[in-house]
């Protein structure tokens, strides 16, 4: 069975009559594994005619953007500018046809630790909004993934939105792969600047079980720099930061890499946005 | 076993309909109820895009959508370009600059370079390979297809 209300409050309750149906948005790894057989639901909930879920919007600095907005809306336009990380994340997912299709509720209900908008939702500290049988509940993003494909979504609950602070500083992502197009990642990592509280926050993808926060490496750099300015980062800072952030990940050895190179070029990248950030 | 379930959608500017199980993907669709055997399929895992077509103007890879989700919509496969009896200019690009050998991958590259271009109306050559990275030809025949692309955009 097929299911496609047009509305949440509609679709919530379809999941009270039917738990177990899969929920469905753009269908980049859901289908995929349809084709593949390794997936045969009996039911299926599709939200890509609840409009509202296809939408943005921006009130008092905090901008929200509806679970099934796909991702060519984030890779140009009005919201590239409001928050530039988010648009180069969205440029390194598949290509111009699955930016078409993907989705941030996709990313999320799916937590695969190589969700390419994962570590820049964690960077932000974003806020996952979840549409319940009796209402909506919020929570951070680092209480929703809880291991690879798991997260904290109950049976009957759909995420609805993601809400993100707009840029106050540098803000950049990196990923690394085998080629530049149609590629699943082997690390990849986001770094956002706010002078305004004197941060820098750093997340890193698909080098743990869930996305991790390199914790230690940014109380470290705050202390070594006064991030109300990005002109004190020097290089040596930025190659030690990428060093301890390496310490910080967990990566495993899989078909896609070995754990080592997943270390690497997860320092890599995590020095070089930095670099990025000091000549921002 | 699945109960079947009635579609509508507009393909071509024509009003199409059929009972459809549940399970049937946009391109089985296009092929098998209507007939438009134009759009292949490649690799059925959204990799290849051979079988790219229009959503409602848009590029997308048809074999990763069902039809049920393109209930109501409006669908354009490169069977849908040519006006009467006259290619789209696109596709005589493509014919001008042997912008294809084998022929498979052509249909969704012909749709996926009318996309790039409402997207970026004066591409350069970097912008038409960024542009067709969902697309993969397996003759390896991309410097023709790119020039192809170039040219149609150039005599617009």
């Amino acid at each position: 069975m097929i299911y496609s209300p047009k509305s949440i409050s509609n679709a919530v309750q379809i999941l009270q009559d039917d738990p177990d149906a899969q929920i469905l948005s753009g269908g980049t790894d859901f289908m995929v594994e349809v084709n593949f057989g390794h997936r045969a639901p009996t039911s299926v909930l599709s939200l890509r005619a609840i409009k509202e879920l296809c939408t943005w919007s921006q009130q008092d600095g905090v901008i929200r953007i509806g679970s099934a907005l796909p991702y060519a809306q984030m890779e140009t336009g009005p919201l590239a500018k409001l928050l530039p990380a988010l648009a180069q994340a969205a440029r390194t997912v598949g290509s111009p046809q699955i930016r078409a299709a993907g989705t941030l509720g996709g990313n999320l209900g799916t937590s695969s630790p190589a969700g390419d908008s994962l570590p820049v939702l964690y960077a932000l500290d974003a806020t996952i909004i979840i549409a319940t049988a009796t209402g909506e509940r919020r929570m951070a993003v680092k209480d929703f993934m809880v291991g690879p494909k798991r997260n904290a979504l109950s049976k009957g609950e759909i995420i609805t939105a993601v809400e993100l602070p707009a840029s106050t500083g540098y803000q950049g992502y990196s990923k690394v792969g085998v080629r530049n197009a149609m590629v699943i990642s082997i690390a990849s990592a986001c770094l956002v600047h706010n002078p305004i509280d004197r941060s820098v926050r750093l997340a890193m993808g698909t080098v743990g079980p869930t996305i991790i926060r390199a914790s230690a490496a940014e109380k470290w750099l705050g202390e070594e720099c006064d991030l109300a300015s990005a002109s004190s980062i020097t290089p040596a800072i930025c190659a030690e930061f990428g060093r301890r952030c390496g310490d910080e990940s967990q990566p495993i050895t899989d078909h896609r890499s070995t754990a080592e190179y997943r270390r690497h070029a997860v320092s890599v990248i995590t020095s070089r946005l930095l670099e990025r950030c000091a000549a921002s | 076993m699945s109960q079947m379930i009635k579609v509508a959608i507009t393909v071509n500017g024509q009003h199409t309909t059929a009972m459809v199980e549940p399970r049937t993907l946009l391109v089985q669709y296009l092929r098998d109820n209507l007939n438009l055997t134009a759009t292949n399929v490649g690799c059925d895992t959204s990799s290849c895009g051979a079988c790219t077509v229009h959503l409602n103007g848009e590029a997308v890879k048809s074999c990763t959508i069902l039809a049920v989700q393109a209930d109501g919509e409006n669908v354009t496969t490169v069977e849908g370009l040519a006006n009467g009896n006259e290619m789209h200019p696109m596709q005589q690009a493509f014919m001008a600059n042997h912008g294809l050998q084998c022929g498979y991958c052509t249909p969704g590259m012909v749709m996926a370079a009318i996309s790039l271009v409402k997207d970026i109306p004066n591409p350069t050559e970097e912008d038409v390979r960024i542009g067709l990275e969902g697309n993969l030809c397996r003759c390896t025949g991309y410097h023709n297809i790119v020039q192809s692309v170039l040219a149609y955009a150039e005599g617009k």
